[in-house]
């Protein structure tokens, strides 16, 4: 009888040990890195000349359709006025041919701001995706799975910042990726590597050599939208209280 | 550059976001939450007779019950053909996200189906079924008999067991019909980047429409179909709905209102373009028609039908009106929240135009089409269910067996 317990005391420790242990064997060799990384990027408005080489390199590498309704990133052109006025325009010649452009004498400061998804940490677009076709990456990146996406556009309502389309062809939702093709490669996303000015900064949060690491001690930055608590992985540095 | 949203884009006023310039829900979701309210209120009256007892509108609780019922089986309809990807629709029944209001759709529906309005129909109707299947010749005899699921069973126990289960169906189905119509408001109303619709009230302010449109749809129905069976018009009946319309409006219009001076009292930073929204965009459809004209009106015209003794004949003139704009109304309701909460820009900055088409899904026939379904589909339910006395006794007049009066059909 003390020999029986033993032994199924002994069995019951050792499958008790085996249990934690199985699953930290198993992570072991696939986790490579100890962290993973979290990527987002770093807006340096007073870099941005709002050339849209960005937008065209976008369009181009992620064959965003040409129309000037679709956009995974856009450049917008603030003019604050003395009167306190602010006129807000999309800059690319799709919408606005350049001479249609406002030039007003009267205003007070005027600049740029690329705008695309914000990759946030909470984002409501997969909270309330109905089936899970929008979905963030281990990496935080947030995705769509055009197998999956039923087109109910739901998530393109719920994103406070207009970064969804709904694909004309695919008819499923669709939006920046970070280029996660390249980005996943050690490559930079298209919008970043085009940037005459270097006004975009990509890189891994979690490292303290990235890129973005070093943008985000050299400079003050903010989101946009803070009071959403979506929690923004994209960065703004100087950014003017008008943007929104 | 001919594509149909360049004249679209001439019509921005401000600035929107470049990929604002599509509206994403249309004429289709405008059509859903109204059809769903509409089950929701028409469900809520046939549960004033069962669990509240009021014995005046029984003559038109079953018709309430087959109103829910049509346009419950039409109102998925207008979601699924809107979808981008409609061959996709089951991934919500099978790999549903949780935290997604819109995944609750199949399960929210699928209980408001079978357990509360197929059960308490059954439930209410066994007994004819039995009765008529016993009294009919083929095809009907056996198209009863399968309704009534082949039950045979009219004795004194098996009949009080009917009544009890439809009572306590009809509990269940009360905060059912509330979590039908209360969850789509939810869909609007939990989204944190849209201003317009981000209030803890929708769900609230879309549940009393609902009450307020279905109530309104049953009287018009009474007020249509009881004439044309050669019946006269209860008018105890009639002034009873008619009544618990007018609180019903009265309770909407005021939870309106509230949201209306709660906005403009925080006056948040949306409060600009949504008052650009309304005096712009949606004075006709907000301001004219769905409150002066889908309330106040109404509104008014029943205070001075409780104040000033009408007779008959104008009361039912009065009523019908009331009930038409009332509906008008709610569907302007249904329209200001749908498509208003997509001509504002989330930049706050500007605002767009919806252009809708005539034909194609989302144009404005099928969308007619969806609407017109529901009649069509209670106009065979009431065939194959009548819920009416005097029409069974001339089809059974050359059957062997009497009908036996109901107790809860007026005279």
């Amino acid at each position: 009888m003390k020999r029986r317990l033993f032994i199924s005391r002994l069995l019951g420790i050792v499958l008790g040990l085996l249990g934690p242990l199985s699953g930290r064997l198993r992570g072991s060799p696939a986790g490579n890195a100890a962290t993973p990384k979290r990527f987002g990027m770093g807006i340096q408005i007073d870099k941005c000349i709002g050339c849209g080489r960005c937008v065209d390199a976008c369009k181009e590498e992620n064959a965003v359709p040409q129309e000037p309704f679709y956009f995974r990133t856009w450049i917008e052109r603030y003019s604050v006025k003395a009167d306190g006025d602010t006129i807000v325009q999309n800059i690319d010649e799709r919408i606005t041919p350049p001479r249609e452009v406002e030039v007003d004498r009267d205003v007070l400061r005027s600049f740029f701001v690329p705008k695309l998804c914000n990759q946030c940490e909470n984002p409501p677009c997969v909270q309330v995706c109905p089936v899970g076709a929008t979905f963030a990456t281990p990496e935080g990146i947030v995705l769509v799975d055009d197998k999956r996406c039923i087109g109910c556009r739901y998530c393109i309502q719920a994103c406070p910042y207009g970064a969804r389309y709904l694909h004309p062809v695919k008819k499923t939702a669709d939006k920046c990726t970070f280029c996660y093709h390249r980005v996943t490669k050690g490559m930079l996303p298209a919008c970043v590597e085009v940037c005459p000015t270097q006004a975009r900064v990509f890189g891994d949060l979690s490292s303290t050599a990235s890129p973005l690491t070093r943008f985000r001690r050299m400079n003050k930055t903010a989101v946009l939208k803070p009071h959403l608590n979506t929690e923004p992985r994209v960065y703004y540095s100087d950014l003017d209280g008008e943007v929104r | 550059m001919n594509h149909p949203w360049n004249d679209l884009l001439r019509q921005v006023q401000g600035y929107i976001y470049p990929n604002e310039i599509e509206i994403h829900w249309g004429m289709l979701v405008v059509v859903y939450p109204y059809l769903t309210g509409l089950v929701a209120g028409a469900f809520i009256l046939a549960s004033l007779v069962e669990v509240f007892n009021v014995r005046e509108v029984h003559a038109v609780y079953r018709l309430s019950l087959l109103t829910a019922l049509a346009f419950l089986l039409i109102a998925p309809l207008p979601l699924l053909l809107h979808l981008g990807r409609p061959e996709r629709s089951y991934e919500i029944f099978l790999t549903p996200n949780l935290s997604s209001a819109m995944a609750m759709f199949g399960f929210i529906y699928a209980w408001y189906l079978m357990v509360v309005l197929l059960l308490e129909i059954w439930f209410t109707y066994r007994k004819d079924l039995i009765t008529w299947a016993r009294a009919e010749r083929f095809p009907m005899r056996w198209v009863h008999r399968a309704l009534a699921l082949f039950s045979n069973d009219l004795s004194e126990r098996a009949l009080r067991f009917d009544r009890k289960a439809v009572k306590v169906i009809t509990v269940i189905g009360i905060p059912s019909a509330f979590l039908l119509h209360g969850y789509v408001g939810f869909i609007f109303g939990s989204i944190k980047a849209n201003p317009w619709w981000s209030s803890v009230l929708i769900p609230i302010v879309f549940l009393f429409s609902a009450i307020v449109s279905g109530i309104a749809l049953v009287l018009l129905l009474y007020m249509l179909i009881t004439p044309r069976r050669g019946e006269k018009i209860d008018m105890a009946c009639l002034d009873k709905i008619a009544s618990f319309l007018f609180y019903a409006v009265l309770v909407d219009f005021s939870l309106e209102l509230l949201d209306f001076i709660h906005r403009l009292y925080e006056s948040e930073e949306s409060i600009k373009i949504l008052s650009d929204l309304v005096m712009n965009k949606l004075f006709i459809s907000l301001v004219v028609i769905q409150v002066l004209l889908g309330m106040i009106v109404p509104l008014g015209v029943m205070v001075s039908i409780k104040l000033f003794h009408f007779n008959e004949e104008l009361r039912k003139l009065l009523y019908f009106l009331s009930a038409i704009l009332i509906q008008v109304g709610i569907f302007a309701t249904r329209w200001n929240v749908v498509v208003g909460g997509q001509m504002f820009s989330k930049s706050f900055r500007g605002l767009t135009t919806y252009k809708m088409e005539m034909t194609g899904v989302e144009g404005l026939f099928v969308s007619l089409a969806l609407l017109i379904a529901p009649f069509v589909v209670l106009a065979f339910l009431l065939w194959i269910l009548p819920p009416w006395e005097k029409k069974l006794a001339v089809v059974f007049s050359s059957g062997s067996q009497a009908v036996e009066p109901r107790g809860d059909i007026p005279a």
